[in-house]
């Protein structure tokens, strides 16, 4: 009884030194080059190997472009689960042309080896000039998109 | 399709009125002998009330003539350019508004946007969003609509005079405290979501416009910039949720209090404001007179 008594107010004590207290702070993946080696990215279909959860998150080791920096469209290499897995680049931070969308996370969709999605819905929107470069590789990506913006 | 509704009240509205003249004639007549009956039955006739005349108050067009607004993308940056360059440029500009209409808007206001877009089904592409960032002079002056769509957040970088874009409308004229709400991508998600089916709302077209004194509540750390250092001098957030008392004081070092005694630095634009404004005004009815 006294302990619960004598508990009370540390614990309240500790909430508001918490709050106060810098939490320890993460660099993300800034938005520097749009897609490179080592960045982290977030898997927005729903397939099973990217939305199950594990300690390390997806990182991309390779990719498939002359300089080594990915935009929309272009296709990656994860290593994401312990695994290998071709993915398709479908929105970044960095800023790109004008009139086109910037998004907050860095978006990936997983793909097969020739091209066909691994999930089978998307749940973000996805940037429409990806038709431009995709119409004929990817169009089931393009397909299960949930929304275009 | 508005403007087809709006044609189609006044028919019905007129016919309306035609039915009241028609009838006030029958009773005149005596046709309608049974209301009369009833009248004298109960010893007062009904007296007869005209129907309240409508008013009619185009919200959208006399807008900007009765509040005075020059767009800031008009007055040129200080440096020593030709200002033959921004003449031109200014004209271009004119004459851009007079085939598309690009309304009064500030950093804080809801938007929405359509645009030509090959890519997209329909052609056309229509983002609404909050504006957070009012950049570059002249013709190729931007704004950015930032909107959270399905829990991702989403920005675009629009050119105001970009021949792609085929409408802009305010859905919601406010500002906010500060005059670039960048820090919009650290906040927490409610702040900048918008929904995308908003309906216009109506702000009175000669007053002020209001100023939404809202604080935004911060995600924890890390954020994009460190927005409590003076330099960015924000009052649109709530720091004392997420910055402690040490940590305000730590970035006091950075301020420079003498800054704003700074002559040099100083640009009125009010005298170039005006004669801004009177050069548009002279093109504008030049242009729509020929």
């Amino acid at each position: 009884m006294a302990l619960q008594l004598f508990a009370r107010p540390v614990t309240g004590l500790l909430a508001d030194t918490l709050s106060l207290i810098p939490q320890r702070t993460f660099g993300v993946s800034s938005a520097v080059a749009a897609i490179q080696k080592m960045t982290r990215v977030r898997v927005v279909d729903n397939s099973s190997l990217g939305n199950t959860p594990y300690h390390r998150p997806p990182r991309v080791i390779h990719v498939y472009t002359k300089n080594g920096v990915g935009k929309v469209g272009d296709k990656v290499l994860l290593a994401i689960k312990g695994q290998k897995k071709a993915a398709l680049i479908v929105g970044h931070k960095m800023p790109g042309e004008r009139m086109n969308p910037r998004f907050d996370s860095n978006n990936v969709v997983l793909i097969e080896e020739n091209g066909n999605p691994t999930g089978t819905r998307i749940k973000v929107p996805i940037p429409t000039h990806l038709r431009k470069r995709m119409e004929g590789d990817y169009s089931k990506v393009l397909a299960i998109a949930s929304s275009f913006v | 399709m508005a403007a087809s509704a709006k044609s189609l009240e006044i028919c019905l509205f007129s016919s309306k009125l035609l039915r009241n003249i028609q009838l006030r004639n029958e009773r005149f007549l005596s046709t309608s002998g049974c209301r009369l009956v009833a009248g004298s039955d109960g010893g007062r006739l009904p007296k007869f009330t005209p129907p309240p005349k409508p008013v009619i108050v185009d919200k959208t067009q006399n807008e900007a003539a009765l509040r005075k607004f020059l767009s800031p993308e008009f007055i040129p940056p200080r440096q020593r350019t030709n200002p033959l360059k921004f003449y031109m440029e200014r004209k271009d500009m004119v004459r851009r508004r007079t085939v598309i209409d690009l309304p009064e808007f500030y950093v804080g206001s809801i938007l929405s946007v359509t645009m030509a877009d090959p890519n997209a089904s329909g052609k056309s592409n229509r983002f609404v969003g909050i504006c957070i960032q009012r950049g570059g002079k002249g013709l190729g002056a931007t704004f950015i609509l930032r909107n959270i769509i399905n829990s991702q957040g989403v920005e675009i970088c629009y050119e105001m005079y970009n021949p792609r874009i085929q409408e802009i409308r305010v859905l919601k004229l406010e500002k906010r405290l500060d005059d670039n709400l960048m820090y919009l991508r650290d906040a927490l998600p409610e702040y900048s979501t918008v929904d995308p089916e908003m309906k216009p709302v109506p702000v009175s077209a000669s007053g002020e416009v209001p100023v939404n004194t809202l604080k935004v509540k911060m995600r924890p750390r890390p954020w994009s910039k460190r927005w409590e250092r003076p330099k960015f001098d924000i009052r649109g957030i709530r720091f004392d949720l997420c910055v402690s008392p040490a940590r305000m004081e730590r970035a006091q070092k950075w301020a420079k209090p003498w800054q704003e005694f700074e002559m040099l630095r100083e640009y009125d634009t009010s005298k170039i404001e005006q004669e801004i404004s009177s050069e548009i005004q002279q093109e504008m009815s030049k242009l729509k007179s020929t």
